[in-house]
């Protein structure tokens, strides 16, 4: 007999089952049950916010260069698995060609920003030539938590193109994951337990979006959202329950295959430019010297 | 204990004949003064005395629409058909005529504004110039300054401007504006529109052609139609959270690119080994600059416990040679207070203090009998959780507080929904640094405060809102970005 696998939330590096207790089949097109996903609730929101504030500091600072090697972790660890990730993609309906282009394109996006994680600062900051005597420089900072709603048809990249921008800059999030589709989110969460990423840095909740997406859309302590298309309706109500704490809010509608789905423009999104004016002591004589 | 000390000072008044006010402003559009489709003005009034200075056009939507209707046919016709050499030399040329008139700029933003002569001669003048200059530089350079990245253009930008420091936002805005090849709508407060009218005469003067720059002057309906405006771009605004929370919400479902300026209750961190009359020569310009109307001001004081009665005895007894007064006379260094109403949220502010049972200390000056004027205000024994720590007063009211240890003064200086600025007073270099990492902030002053440059991105953090002024960042605020 076949052991099934149960498929539950990812929060704080732990796999709970959502606190209330609910699930909901997760069928394929032509109808096949296929397993079981959590049914996410609020709390499971607040509780994977909670996770991720808890794990920001910390993972903001680690080495850009350690952040850097994780991130290329995650990536060898997707090519271990990749037969798993064929399969589920596969059962969820699409054809082998294009679930291999799915799952290539996933690692090598993460290859790509994994060599972005210690470079973006040098392109992002500057050293500013004030008039006063002060060495004046801007660099750039994580917002913080970032909430993510991930793309709801192409499951395995869209994850891979909302998280990684964000996460490399030392953000910490928490995904939605693709409401019909979670199967590939949380074996990634697998992925992410066994690649050196810190517990609480990603936290995955499967459900229902319109149901986990107003608390997270509303929390206090989320700095950004990363939105998805998503149904209209919905997608306005996130933006104004953002505007609370005057979060962040970015619609992520690219093409997930095109070059301009990846880049630097998706790193600078989820970073806040600091400026520090450290004085400068003024030495008499000293400038004319050689 | 340090003694008494009494300032005589004889008035220094910069003469207002300088100036030629007009009895009555119309609006810029299209390169030329039109009266208003609302047929309607208001009253200008002097904060300094209260007397009436002019009567300015109140623009509806009707008149918004023209001016951004001029806006795009300029932006589609001529603008963006310019080289980027070609926009900068036109902001080189502004830049410089607004140099030529910097006494005549300086004297209107004092009487309009009250805030001191000294301030608007010695730094919003000099700087609104100087970031003209600036940015004329880039209006040829955008494509290095994003190597790698397509960039153009948005197109009609809406901005919206406060009152605090009028001429100076106002370049902050159109400077990079133009620079990236936009034109623009600008608004400016209703308070202080005077520095943006003579810049439209600035900008007739220097040749700019026609409906790359309209005013149009009015109370927030002006901005709200502003930013409604289905043909506008971008929108730029500073000014309060408030008002901000609904620019944003009334941007959702458009095109519209947004930046905000908005508000902030920056925390001003003395530790002990600073150097302590810098410090307090520092906090007395963090806080009491343009009569604490700043949205950056350091209107939370963090003082090491060691130091602290040195700190505070030391502030009571230089808020004593602080001189409020007429804001034309360069004696001043408090003038007076922008309007009606906001002296009336200070002293509202004041009294919340009071009651909340922080102790309140405020010099014995004598304050001009007529005008919006306010003493000079610090409040010891202040809980975190009091309204005057909180909250935004916008006006020259110091909160103070103490702490033992480098762990528990970012704990309170972050827990704030604000994020604007911090000051931080040490002698170690490392220190400064450390800080500057922990503070969540978007711009952190070490052994200094309030200090602006064009070359200095600035903006904040959290509530205090999002995009950056100033510098190469202050660049991507007006450009479109696709990879």
């Amino acid at each position: 007999m076949e052991i099934l696998k149960t498929y539950k939330l990812y929060i704080g590096g732990q796999f709970p089952r959502t606190e209330s207790g609910r699930s909901y089949a997760v069928v394929s097109p032509s109808g096949q049950h296929l397993a079981n996903a959590c049914q996410g609730s609020k709390k499971d929101v607040r509780n994977a916010v909670q996770a991720a504030r808890k794990a920001q500091g910390s993972w903001a600072g680690k080495s850009a260069f350690n952040r850097s090697q994780i991130i290329y972790r995650i990536a060898e660890m997707l090519e271990a698995r990749k037969g798993q990730f064929l399969e589920e993609l596969q059962a969820l309906g699409s054809d082998l060609k294009s679930a291999t282009q799915e799952v290539e394109s996933s690692i090598d996006r993460c290859v790509y920003y994994a060599g972005w994680a210690d470079k973006f600062q040098t392109l992002l900051g500057s050293v500013n030539p004030v008039a006063s005597s002060h060495f004046n420089f801007s660099v750039p900072e994580a917002m913080g938590v970032v909430g993510v709603v991930a793309c709801q048809q192409t499951a395995l990249l869209g994850f891979i193109s909302q998280v990684l921008p964000a996460l490399i800059g030392g953000n910490t999030v928490v995904v939605i994951a693709n409401q019909k589709s979670p199967l590939c989110a949380i074996t990634l969460a697998e992925v992410l337990a066994t690649s050196d990423v810190p517990g609480g840095v990603v936290n995955i909740l499967t459900g229902e979006v319109s149901e986990m997406l107003p608390t997270l859309s509303a929390h206090m302590d989320v700095n950004a959202l990363s939105i998805a298309p998503i149904e209209a309706k919905l997608q306005q109500k996130a933006q104004e329950e953002a505007i609370d704490n005057l979060k962040r809010v970015r619609i992520f509608a690219e093409p997930l295959y095109a070059e301009s789905a990846q880049g630097l423009p998706y790193i600078s999104d989820f970073q806040e430019i600091k400026t520090t004016w450290h004085p400068v002591e003024q030495i008499a004589g000293g400038a004319g010297g050689y | 204990m340090m003694s008494q000390t009494n300032w005589n000072l004889e008035p220094s008044l910069e003469s207002a004949a300088q100036i030629q006010l007009q009895a009555q402003y119309e609006l810029f559009i299209d390169g030329k003064w039109q009266a208003p489709l609302s047929n309607t003005y208001f009253d200008n009034v002097n904060p300094a005395d209260e007397s009436h200075l002019a009567k300015i056009a109140w623009g509806n939507a009707a008149d918004v629409d023209l001016a951004v209707c001029a806006a795009r046919t300029a932006y589609d016709n001529v603008w963006s058909k310019l080289s980027g050499a070609e926009r900068g030399k036109y902001l080189f040329r502004i830049a410089r005529l607004m140099q030529e008139k910097a006494k005549e700029l300086a004297i209107l933003e004092t009487l309009d504004g009250g805030k001191p002569i000294r301030e608007s001669r010695d730094i919003d003048i000099p700087l609104a110039c100087n970031h003209f200059f600036y940015y004329a530089g880039w209006a040829d350079k955008l494509q290095e300054a994003f190597a790698g990245q397509q960039i153009a253009a948005l197109g009609v930008a809406g901005q919206i401007t406060p009152w605090n420091f009028p001429l100076l936002m106002l370049a902050w805005k159109v400077a990079p504006a133009l620079a990236c090849g936009n034109t623009v709508v600008l608004k400016p407060a209703e308070t202080t529109s005077l520095t943006a009218l003579k810049f439209a005469e600035i900008c007739q003067e220097a040749g700019l052609p026609a409906g790359v720059v309209n005013i149009v002057t009015g109370y927030g309906d002006t901005g709200a139609a502003l930013v409604a405006h289905p043909d506008v771009d971008k929108i730029a605004f500073t000014g309060s959270t408030a008002v901000g929370k609904q620019i944003q919400k009334a941007c959702i479902g458009t095109a519209k690119k947004l930046t905000l300026e908005l508000g902030g209750k920056s925390a001003n961190i003395i530790l002990e080994d600073a150097p302590i009359d810098q410090a307090v020569e520092g906090v007395i310009n963090s806080i009491f600059f343009n009569q604490g109307h700043v949205c950056c001001a350091g209107s939370r004081l963090f003082v090491q416990e060691s130091i602290a009665e040195r700190v505070i005895e030391k502030l009571k007894f230089r808020l004593q040679s602080i001189y409020v007064g007429h804001p034309l006379d360069k004696n001043t260094d408090i003038g007076a207070i922008n309007s009606k109403k906001q002296l009336e949220t200070i002293e509202r502010y004041i009294a919340i203090g009071l009651a909340e049972g922080a102790e309140m200390y405020q010099p014995d000056c004598a304050l001009p009998s007529q005008g919006f004027y306010c003493k000079p205000t610090l409040f010891t024994d202040v809980a975190q959780s009091a309204r005057i720590a909180q909250e935004e007063v916008f006006g020259p009211v110091l909160t103070i507080q103490t702490f033992r240890t480098m762990e528990e003064v970012v704990q309170k200086a972050n827990n704030s929904p604000y994020g604007l600025a911090a000051g931080v007073w040490t002698d170690k270099g490392a220190r400064i640094f450390g800080l500057s990492q922990q503070l969540k902030a978007g711009v952190i002053w070490a052994n200094t405060y309030n200090k602006f440059d064009p070359a200095s991105p600035f903006g904040g953090y959290k509530e205090s809102g999002f995009g950056r002024e100033g510098g190469r960042h202050g660049l991507s605020a007006y450009l479109k970005f696709s990879n």
